[in-house]
């Protein structure tokens, strides 16, 4: 099982330790001179107003929450696609199974279109 | 190979939930979670569960940890104050707590080497996503329509928790 | 040596849940409260999928799918219940919300 997947693990170490290589030979290599101008946000640009660190829209909470929800049901997809031809020699129900499950979840996502959750104003 | 990647991912997991139970910032806290995340992974896919370590990366790595930042940028979180001084048989309770559970639960797991084996190489128990959707549209057919039911409370709770408006602010 | 004990999986596991207590013990903000939980209940993950490789059954993976599902629908919620308290008192420090205190 290990041996067949080894490519992924050498993909996932490959990037790891690019990563982690290209931040600390930047730090050691790289000339680092800071002074006052280069060290603001817009070097030739405009003077900053304000901190960065301003308190965000709860319309933006709502809307990651929703994608974790609805992500959640997508990760239900896959088995049932993965199955789905080898269940269908045994009847439909396999489709309205996941016809119901849509559908109970359509009825949270209509539910937020209604609340006008998915609206910005 | 095998218990190379064990040590590494369970030494990993430990290192970096400790460093987000005890770091002050909430920002690293949810970083270093992300790696307890990652590193389970790496262990559940030693376990032979492949899909599931997919969906942990996707759904706990992926998903709520952007719920968790979120969270914390909406807020606009400074680092934690300490205790107050107050606080401090709370606080040894608490450490005191864990620390017995932590011993108990490592008794526990320690003392069956003989009962629960070892993990060949060939792995035991394999977690595709066939035999994984296999089971759960026959045999657990029922708690996967029940787990729409609870996402679609999930969806109505957070909006209306999230939603409301309060006196203060109209 | 080509094969990990089974238990030190366990032990992982076991290890991991102590650190969640302590940190929901200890930690006075809710966030970090609520992530200790999340880490809990990764532990509870790993000690199924152990025990599903143990007795060569698929229903412990399964169980963990839920669980997934689950953790997912009680973070939505648990953090709208924070943002509302925070939006309410202006604080996520759990010693400060005491209201409901005799």
């Amino acid at each position: 099982m290990l041996h067949d997947l080894m490519p992924i693990l050498l993909l996932f170490a490959v990037s790891a330790i690019l990563g982690v290589a290209i931040l600390i030979l930047t730090n050691l290599f790289g000339p680092s001179r800071p002074n006052p101008v280069k060290l603001s946000t817009y070097e030739s640009g405009k003077i900053p107003i304000g901190g960065p660190r301003i308190r965000f829209s709860i319309r933006f909470y709502i809307i990651a929450m929703l994608f974790v929800l609805f992500d959640i049901e997508l990760v239900f997809f896959y088995p049932w696609a993965v199955v789905y031809r080898q269940y269908l020699s045994l009847g439909s129900f396999i489709f309205w199974e996941m016809i119901l499950f849509i559908g109970l979840l359509l009825v949270g996502y209509f539910y937020a279109w209604k609340k006008g959750a998915l609206e910005w104003e | 190979m095998i218990p190379i990647l064990f040590f590494f991912f369970a030494g990993l997991a430990i290192a970096s939930a400790l460093l987000m139970v005890t770091h002050k910032n909430p920002v690293y806290c949810a970083i270093f979670l992300i790696i307890t995340f990652f590193a389970l992974a790496g262990l559940y896919f030693l376990l032979g569960a492949q899909f599931l370590s997919v969906v942990q990366v996707i759904i706990y790595a992926g998903a709520i940890m952007v719920l968790f930042v979120f969270v914390i940028m909406l807020l606009n979180l400074s680092e934690e104050v300490r205790l107050p001084a107050g606080r401090r048989l709370q606080s040894g309770f608490g450490i005191v707590f864990a620390a017995i559970l932590g011993v108990q639960l490592l008794v526990i797991a320690a003392a069956g080497t003989r009962v629960f084996g070892r993990l060949s190489g060939d792995t035991p128990v394999s977690g595709t996503v066939e035999r994984l959707g296999a089971a759960l549209f026959s045999t657990y057919l029922y708690p996967f329509e029940i787990a729409s039911v609870l996402l679609l409370t999930g969806i109505v709770g957070a909006i209306i928790l999230g939603s409301k408006k309060l006196p203060k602010e109209q | 040596m080509n094969a990990i004990p089974l238990n030190f999986f366990l032990l992982v596991a076991a290890v991991l849940f102590a650190i969640g207590v302590a940190g929901v013990l200890v930690r006075r903000n809710a966030l970090v409260i609520l992530m200790s939980i999340e880490l809990m209940l990764n532990a509870v993950n790993l000690t199924f999928i152990t025990f599903a490789a143990k007795w060569q059954a698929l229903d412990g993976q399964l169980f963990v799918f839920f669980i997934m599902a689950v953790a997912a629908a009680e973070v939505a919620v648990g953090l709208a219940v924070i943002i509302s308290v925070f939006r309410l008192r202006g604080t996520v420090h759990v010693d400060e919300i005491n209201l409901l205190k005799g």
